[in-house]
């Protein structure tokens, strides 16, 4: 049953294959596309809850043993993961496949999304400190080819800005592996554990400095934030809302399973975490309010939304991991939700400028209402999940003591809920600006709402789910941050020793 | 390591740093390209001392051969991303004629409507409210 694991991985690049072939016709590629990640949900879901009641799976490929060849484990952090983004990856496609746009223009967009699926998957699931390179060159360079597909000039300037920084941070992970296997004489994750504490104390800072600027490049941290919000809002709406809610979080899951599986236990730096968190938030949440696009004030957020979760790493307890974990899941779901309605926005308005749209929600009540609740969540206003994460982390902070991080994020909330507001008020209240009244019925021009309606509803739908459920959530989440703050299980998995 | 090999690696990163700080969007493509052969070089050279028979030979010390098949791997990765940017120089060049990088647009736009404000403020004119874009 172990070699199941391999097949999120598998399944998304044999299906890009298969969609390559079929390439003529775009319906084959829609089945093909979209069954091969129903399937790899399916098995996501197996998955947590086989690792929940039976342990962490763990699988060497090729038979190879453990510190030698490749390990692939699934624990509860990396399986918990694994669900949430494979839930988003389907939705994000039916919407792609509702809209048209970048997937009804180029036979590229199937093969190419599965691919990132696939690299995504991976990234999770190895237990390799080389493989995570591969894996995130893999996600990264399909997210090259998505982000600048159009070939528009807006999307090619944004799109050099992107590759550009993703290239050099690679570097320096490859940098950064190659003085880790100088210095240790291994790249697997679980044999490192170990060994890195052996390490001089000079050495061991180098690294544990180089993996956080490798991961904060990838996940957005301050000060390393700045490409984020250039790049992102000019790729195809499915394109953005993908990158936004899984891509910044794979580098966050990376920063997660470095500092607490890597770094030992006493060179744990909260206080540097803790107030890189902080800033990451304020800037975030400052340049959200100051921007006049909708794609690029939800830009913004991610910035400031990361923050929150880095807080949660920051205090190394298991509450306030717990936290961190709950609030991934959370903001995973609603930040992809926001950005595919703000392509909705775009889809009905025909621009995403504050300026020059408005009235939707005399027009549009249910967008208006897909807008509304993301945002309200997003905010932290309490029946919904983003209050539920945000309570979990402010508790977890008090009880650590760390008054002055809880009492920013707290600041950090209300104004993103006055950036939210800005929105609102921008774009459903009031009038419509200018003369495109008459273009917002576009039903069969650029494919059908519906479809993109319904896809975006399901995801609304399980950020309420996740704010009902959030006691087993959390206590899930609990559990596995258990397992993160004792990395000796893991090792204990993998080496069996 | 040897010493020769090690200052390599420190020409390559440097001058690849200083080419990625250009404006010029060649410029930072060979600086890209350098700054991988350094990394690549860095990971080479992890295999420990040189001298050793790779895997020729009937006895003693063999070089550590993981270090070759990572940094193959990481060569052929160096080499696809490259290509794959080169096009997107050439894709760039083809929409803008022109090699510069450009600043972000909308940050400009922001900054330059600031940049108004105050001038108005500072000349004592009313200030409406909410600039429109």
């Amino acid at each position: 049953m172990n070699n199941l694991i391999v097949l999120p991985v598998a399944l998304p690049l044999i299906g890009a294959g298969v969609c390559i072939l079929v390439g003529k016709s775009r319906t084959a590629q829609r089945f093909v596309s979209i069954a091969t990640l129903l399937a790899v949900a399916a098995i996501a879901v197996w998955m947590v809850v086989d690792v929940d009641t039976n342990g962490t799976l763990v699988t060497q490929a090729g038979g190879w043993p453990a510190p030698i060849g490749i390990t692939l484990v699934a624990d509860r952090f990396a399986a918990m993961m694994l669900v949430v983004s494979a839930i988003v990856l389907l939705a994000v496609l039916v919407y792609a496949v509702g809209q048209r746009d970048a997937e009804g223009s180029h036979v590229g967009f199937h093969p190419v999304y599965l691919v990132l699926s696939a690299g995504v998957a991976s990234s999770f699931l190895t237990g390799d400190l080389f493989n995570l390179f591969v894996s995130f060159e893999v996600m990264l360079t399909a997210s090259y080819v998505l982000i600048t597909l159009g070939g528009t000039k807006a999307q090619v300037r944004a799109g050099m800005t992107y590759v550009v920084i993703s290239l050099l941070a690679s570097t320096l992970f490859l940098a950064a592996l190659a003085i880790t296997y100088m210095a240790t004489g291994t790249v697997n994750m679980a044999d490192l554990s170990g060994r890195i504490a052996e390490l001089p104390e000079g050495l061991r800072s180098a690294l544990g400095l180089l993996l956080i600027v490798v991961f904060g490049i990838k996940a957005a941290l301050f000060p390393l934030y700045f490409w984020l919000p250039d790049s992102y809002p000019t790729a195809p709406s499915p394109v953005t809302a993908v990158f936004a809610g899984l891509l910044t979080k794979v580098g966050v899951y990376a920063i997660i399973r470095s500092q607490t599986l890597l770094i030992p236990a006493t060179d744990r730096a909260g206080t540097v975490l803790l107030v890189v968190a902080a800033l990451t938030m304020l800037v975030g949440v400052f340049g959200a309010i100051s921007q006049n696009d909708v794609k690029r004030v939800l830009s913004f957020h991610i910035v400031s939304q990361i923050g929150y979760m880095i807080m949660g790493l920051g205090l190394f307890t298991v509450a306030g991991l717990a936290g961190a974990l709950l609030y991934i899941i959370h903001h995973i779901i609603v930040k992809t939700t926001l950005f595919l309605t703000a392509g909705l926005i775009e889809h009905t308005g025909r621009t995403g400028r504050l300026a020059r749209i408005g009235g939707i929600a005399r027009r549009l009540p249910v967008l208006s209402a897909l807008f509304l609740l993301p945002a309200l969540s997003l905010a932290g206003i309490p029946p919904f999940s983003g209050f539920v994460a945000k309570l979990a982390l402010v508790s977890a902070g008090l009880d650590a003591g760390e008054y002055t991080v809880v009492a920013i994020s707290l600041v950090v909330s209300l104004f993103t809920l006055f950036s939210m507001t800005k929105i609102w008020a921008g774009a459903f209240w009031g009038g419509s600006h200018g003369d495109n009244d008459q273009e917002l019925i576009i039903e069969g021009r650029l494919g059908t709402p519906r479809v993109m309606t319904l896809a975006t509803g399901s995801l609304a739908a399980l950020s309420i789910a996740i704010a009902v459920a959030s006691g087993p959530l959390y206590r899930f989440s609990e559990r596995a941050s258990d397992d993160l703050l004792h990395p000796a299980r893991y090792v204990m998995e993998v080496l069996g020793r | 390591m040897s010493l020769l090999l090690a200052f390599c690696t420190a020409t390559l990163f440097s001058f690849g740093t200083y080419l990625v700080l250009q404006r010029r969007l060649s410029r930072i493509v060979i600086g890209i390209g350098l700054l991988g052969h350094g990394a690549n070089l860095t990971l080479m050279l992890s295999a420990g001392g040189r001298g050793r028979p790779v895997f020729i030979g009937s006895e003693g010390d063999f070089t550590d051969p993981l270090p070759q098949a990572l940094t193959l791997t990481a060569i052929v990765i160096t080499f696809g991303v490259t290509v794959f940017l080169l096009a997107l120089a050439y894709r760039s060049w083809v929409v803008s004629h022109d090699d510069e990088v450009e600043d972000d647009v909308e940050d400009r736009l922001i900054a330059s409507r600031l940049a108004a404000h105050v001038a108005k403020e500072e000349s004592g004119e009313p200030v409406p409210d909410e600039v429109q874009s």
